[in-house]
């Protein structure tokens, strides 16, 4: 049993927990469920027994191509080989539902995310991604620049974002009510750094911060960045208001689960750069009720039954060999003529044959995240301005919400909220508290964080699921880009194509959907199939 | 909480000549050499903690009050707080001019700040409802607490400083302060707001202060001795004052609504989605959502017949019949009322999100007179749902009508602002039949001319041609629609010149008033606007500010 306000205190902080402990913990009757990566097939995958099992002589299936893996990357290569006319494949998916950490989730009240939310507008780099966009029926134009004019109602409806700060809700990220001159003028030289870098190109013509990270500079300039924390990076520049730094914290909390102090300023500025249009604006963002759920249920349709759920793939061969297991755990093998590795690194390095063993580079680190879907009756009232897509609170450790029914239309009535939280502390304590928490623990540290910041809240809460992804995703410390550029693990081997958004460094649908096209491209040249590449 | 310590010995002798100083360091050996009874002491220490509590409270109150009933919650709050601050500076450098009886005076201030503060939330929330100079009222009280609580810590220091031989009595005290400021802060919207509810809080806020003064009155006995009865006295009165007020604070709450509305309230309810309010005047009745009037029945007639008649007409002069109309909104049924008059109508849909609406348009007697029981008629068909999300529904995709007629609620918040967006737009074309014709409210084109305008140039972005018109409707003021039809070749002009054959007379409209609708001054003449999108909501603010001058 975990102590509840050491439990709070750890996770919401000190002051958050005091007052939460005070009032009664949420009540005994919040059902909800605690989910995750299936752990039991998961676990399989490091037993001995496994791969005794998969050694002996066993039934073998033949295919043209295996993809391993039904997340983003390795259901957009399945889309790039349909593209292509090549139809015998299959994809193994190791869970009951494709998406990897982009799934999503349904009630009767609305879908809701379980991962990933949104995509930004894509610049023109993207041409791969804009051609799945276009056939999706999101693109309604271009502008004269190349990026892509997307339809009105995936594009997250206004109020985007708002901020909770000391009992009112404001508008915006940026906390704008009670900045000083010296806040608002760091502030303004904050953007016009972001937009210094947001013009800059290296002697070839490229982007410093661009996605897909395959079109970015490798300039000793732009790598520099790796060497550095963000937050020395700001301190090197006198940045030191304290929204500011708020601000720029969240980011590196948001998208990659790091403080301003563990993310390198590569990575903070990617945050803010890649995402800006040739106006140093921020692009729009592109979102759906499950959030980037829509993208995968979308993409796994269209492969059929192609796509093999419940399959734990438990060794993979240099010859395109592999050893599978089934839902009821009977192995069989299939062999391919190529095969797309679309694993995360953690789990590539445990199956394929010829990575075990290796030392892994320091660019492979994850985090942890919670996501807790909570269920509302009605909307509670809350003061300020109201309710925005996703809703943040400045003086959190959590990420805040997302409201899902927004991007439906749907403002009244019963209501799904998404609430992140991304555990970037470091240490043992506290990813052991991590993994000991029970459900109830951390429907307690969603309900304590948000129950302050509206009225009514207690009462309208039917229903929290918590949701643990334990390796969430990579992270871009300081030093990871130029340790990634090193390690090069997109190169094949033997028969084997990699593809997975850990290949990038940074946790983005674009970058898994760059990969797989990448990696369903190199597959058709090694099977000598001309299609003029999309990248 | 800023606090202002004029008292600082340095800052006295600069603000006061020495002459006129009654204390500071040369004053110092004159004080009373008494031994300083601790727990006196700690009692006063104690006594700035609450003071500190209710003073951070006082303009947290007035703050949220004024941006409850005046929106703009930013402008509210700093404009309050300013104005609180600046105001406590003023009782700070007051208190300096303090000379005898410091005691005595802080009770009295504390009596003071009981009722003017605790009482300052009803008196706000009347004074809104019944007083067009309500930013009068509201400054004034903020800064007569302001004043009042600046002057509150600088007198107890001076008492303080008498029993307290402290080398630390500021530092002490300052943290205390600022501590009460941190209780109030996190009490206000974790407490107060959602337990207590605005006027309690205030209520309960100054009755606090008023034990304070009792409390006080007894700790500094000695000081105060020859006004002791009289203190007690004024402070019980203001707390029986308090206590009555929390007693009927539900019905001034009710009282105040009541003061919004210029007639009696004979119907009041807060559904899932808003809130209804009839009122009956001598001779009408009206009906307000949200606290926005929706119609008087003495002379709905015009805006109704022009919301539908020219959609009709439009029609007709094609040649092409009504069978099929949609109605988004419209839960008064006084549009259906109209549409069922036409002759060759086979079946409306209305989509309208609150089912308390329409229930009310069934069954309240006024409104089922008014509407001629439309939603009795069996060619009405009743959807409860938001016309934005029932539009784009993929198993209405197929539905098709001749008219299509959106009477929502003026775009003056996000959830109706998406009802006004190129989107919603689009969605309406998509559902009309060969030659179909759309009818938009479109709020006033004199008062909100740039959202007027802004809707007519969303729906020409959505592929529509369209045609804005007015009408004079007495309790509105200047009124506007859209008429709109697929852009593109048509056999004639969107404009029509007369009304269809009809078997009666309307009430308002001739085939001259007709034409006359379309004729829009130079004062409402089209300007340049933003296109209202979903992603960016411009309506919503355009509204915002034009409304904002007239409210
Ligand atoms: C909480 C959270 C929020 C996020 N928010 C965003 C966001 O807003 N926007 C964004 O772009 N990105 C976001 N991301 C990151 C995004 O989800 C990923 O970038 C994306 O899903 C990566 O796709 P992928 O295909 O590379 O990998 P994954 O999604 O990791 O897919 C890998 C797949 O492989 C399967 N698998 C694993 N082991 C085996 C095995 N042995 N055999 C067979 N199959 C196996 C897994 O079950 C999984 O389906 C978020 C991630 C998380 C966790």
């Amino acid at each position: 049993m975990i102590d509840r306000r050491d439990f709070l205190t750890t996770f919401l902080g000190a002051t958050a927990s005091a007052v939460a402990c005070k009032r009664a913990p949420p009540s005994p009757n919040l059902v909800g469920e605690l989910g995750g990566a299936n752990f039991e097939r998961g676990h399989r995958l490091r037993e001995p027994e496994l791969r005794a099992k998969l050694a002996g002589p066993l039934p073998v299936e033949k295919v043209r191509v295996a993809i391993v893996g039904g997340g983003p990357a390795g259901l957009s290569a399945a889309w790039r080989l349909l593209r292509a006319g090549v139809r015998d494949f299959v994809i193994l998916e190791l869970e009951d539902v494709a998406g990897g950490t982009s799934r999503g989730g349904e009630s009767a009240v609305s879908r809701y995310p379980l991962g990933a939310h949104y995509v930004p507008v894509p610049g023109p780099e993207a041409r791969a991604l804009i051609t799945l966009f276009d056939e999706l029926g999101l693109v309604e134009g271009r502008e004269p620049d190349g990026t892509p004019i997307i339809a009105e109602q995936v594009l997250c409806r206004a109020p985007e974002e708002r901020l909770f700060y000391r009992g009112t809700w404001y508008e915006g990220l940026y906390l704008h009510a009670g900045a000083s001159p010296r806040d608002l003028a760091q502030f303004r030289a904050f953007k016009k750094e972001l937009a210094k870098w947001n013009k800059w190109r290296d002697p070839k013509g490229r982007h410093a911060f661009v996605i897909p990270l395959s079109r970015a500079s490798d300039d000793p300039e732009v790598l520099a960045l790796d060497a550095m924390s963000m937050d020395a990076w700001m301190r090197a520049r006198g940045f030191d208001s304290p929204r500011l730094r708020w601000l720029v914290d969240y980011g590196c909390r948001d998208d990659y689960a790091l403080s301003l102090e563990q993310a390198s300023a590569w990575a903070g500025l990617f945050y803010f750069v890649s995402r800006m249009g040739a106006d140093s604006q921020s692009a729009e963002l592109i979102t759906w009720p499950d959030g980037n759920g829509e993208l995968v249920r979308r993409l796994a349709g269209s492969v059929g039954d192609r796509l093999r759920t419940g399959m734990t793939v438990g060794q993979i061969d240099d010859d395109g060999t592999l050893g599978v297991l089934d839902r009821d755990g009977v192995a069989k093998r299939i062999s391919a003529e190529r095969v797309i590795v679309a694993l995360p690194r953690f789990v590539a390095r445990n199956v394929v044959t010829s990575l075990r063993g290796r030392e892994e580079s320091a660019a492979f680190d994850y985090g942890a995240w919670v996501v807790a879907n909570l269920h509302l009756r009605d909307r509670p009232t809350s003061y300020g301005v109201p309710f925005a897509w996703d809703n943040v609170l400045y003086e959190s450790k959590s990420l805040g919400y997302v409201v899902a029914t927004h991007q439906a239309g749907r403002d009244h009535g019963p209501t799904v909220w998404t609430w992140y939280y991304a555990i970037a502390e470091d240490g043992k304590p506290t990813r052991e508290k991590l993994l000991k928490a029970t459900h109830r623990d951390w429907a307690d540290v969603a309900y304590s964080d948000l129950a302050p910041t509206h009225r009514e809240f207690a009462t309208l809460v039917d229903r929290i699921d918590v949701f643990r992804w334990g390796h969430a995703m990579t992270r871009p410390r300081v030093g990871a880009r130029v340790a990634l550029a090193k390690a090069s693990p997109a190169t094949a081997i033997g028969k084997l194509h990699f593809a997975h958004t850990d290949l990038s460094g940074v946790a983005l649908f674009e970058e898994a959907h760059d990969h797989g096209v990448r990696a369903a491209e190199e597959v058709l040249a090694a099977l000598e199939i001309a299609s003029p590449t999309i990248r | 909480m800023t606090l202002v310590v004029s008292d600082e010995p340095k800052e006295v002798s600069l603000l006061d000549p020495p002459k006129r100083r009654v204390w500071g360091p040369q004053a110092a050996p004159a004080a009373p050499e008494r031994v300083p009874e601790k727990a006196t002491a700690t009692l006063l220490l104690v006594t700035v903690l609450i003071i500190a509590t209710c003073g951070l409270v006082y303009e947290l109150l007035a703050s949220t009050l004024a941006s409850f009933v005046l929106g703009d919650a930013v402008m509210q709050y700093s404009t309050v707080i300013g104005v609180y601050l600046s105001a406590m500076g003023i009782g700070a450098w007051l208190s300096g001019r303090v000379e005898g009886g410091v005691a005595r005076t802080f009770v009295e201030i504390e009596i003071a700040v009981a009722l003017v503060g605790g009482l300052s939330a009803p008196v706000l929330f009347m004074a809104f409802a019944h007083l067009s100079w309500f930013r009068v009222v509201l400054y004034a009280i903020v800064l007569v607490i302001g004043i009042l609580v600046g002057m509150e810590i600088p007198l107890l220091l001076r008492i303080l400083r008498e029993r307290y031989a402290f080398k630390d009595l500021i530092a002490r005290v300052l943290t205390v302060d600022y501590l009460g400021a941190l209780v109030g802060s996190l009490a206000f919207p974790i407490f107060f707001v959602p337990k207590l509810g605005l006027v309690r809080t205030s209520l309960v806020i100054g009755g606090i202060n008023a034990l304070t003064a009792i409390g006080s009155t007894f700790l500094l006995a000695e000081d105060v001795k020859p006004h002791k009865t009289g203190l007690l006295a004024r402070a019980g009165l203001v707390l029986a004052i308090l206590i009555a007020g929390t007693v009927g604070a539900e019905r001034i709450t009710l009282l105040a609504e009541e003061g919004l509305y210029a007639d009696e309230i004979v119907y009041a309810k807060q559904t899932t989605y808003q809130r209804i309010v009839v009122t009956r005047g001598r001779s009408s009745f009206q009906l307000f959502l949200n606290g926005n009037l929706q119609f008087s029945s003495a002379d709905e007639y015009r805006y109704h017949e022009a919301l539908v008649w020219p959609a009709l007409a439009a029609r007709a002069e094609a040649g092409l019949p009504t069978r099929n109309v949609l109605v988004l909104g419209g839960g008064d049924g006084l549009g259906l009322r109209e549409l069922l008059k036409s002759p060759g109508l086979e079946s409306i849909t209305i989509v309208d999100l609150d089912p308390g609406m329409t229930a009310l348009a069934k069954t309240m007697p006024l409104l089922r007179n008014l509407n001629e029981g439309s939603f009795f008629d069996p060619r009405v068909h009743v959807v409860n749902d938001d016309a934005y999300v029932w539009l784009g529904d993929k198993r209405n995709e197929a539905l098709r009508y001749d008219v299509v007629i959106a009477d929502f609620p003026d775009p003056n918040h996000y959830a109706l602002g998406k009802l006004y967006t190129t989107r919603m737009y689009a969605l309406m074309k998509q559902h009309l039949g060969e030659g179909g014709v759309i009818s938009v409210q479109s709020t006033s084109p004199l008062f909100a001319r740039r959202s007027f305008w802004c809707i007519a140039r969303t729906m020409e972005k959505a592929g529509l041609e369209v045609a804005p018109y007015h009408v004079f409707v007495p309790s509105f003021g200047e009124w506007g629609f859209t008429l709109a039809r697929a852009a593109g070749p048509a056999p004639t002009p969107l404009i029509p010149q007369k009304l269809p054959a009809l078997p009666f007379k309307p009430k308002y409209l001739d085939d001259p008033s007709l034409r006359q609708l379309f004729v829009l001054a130079r004062d409402m003449e089209s300007l340049e606007v933003e296109i209202n999108r979903l992603d960016n909501q411009v309506l919503v603010h355009y509204y915002e500010a034009e409304w904002k001058r007239y409210l």
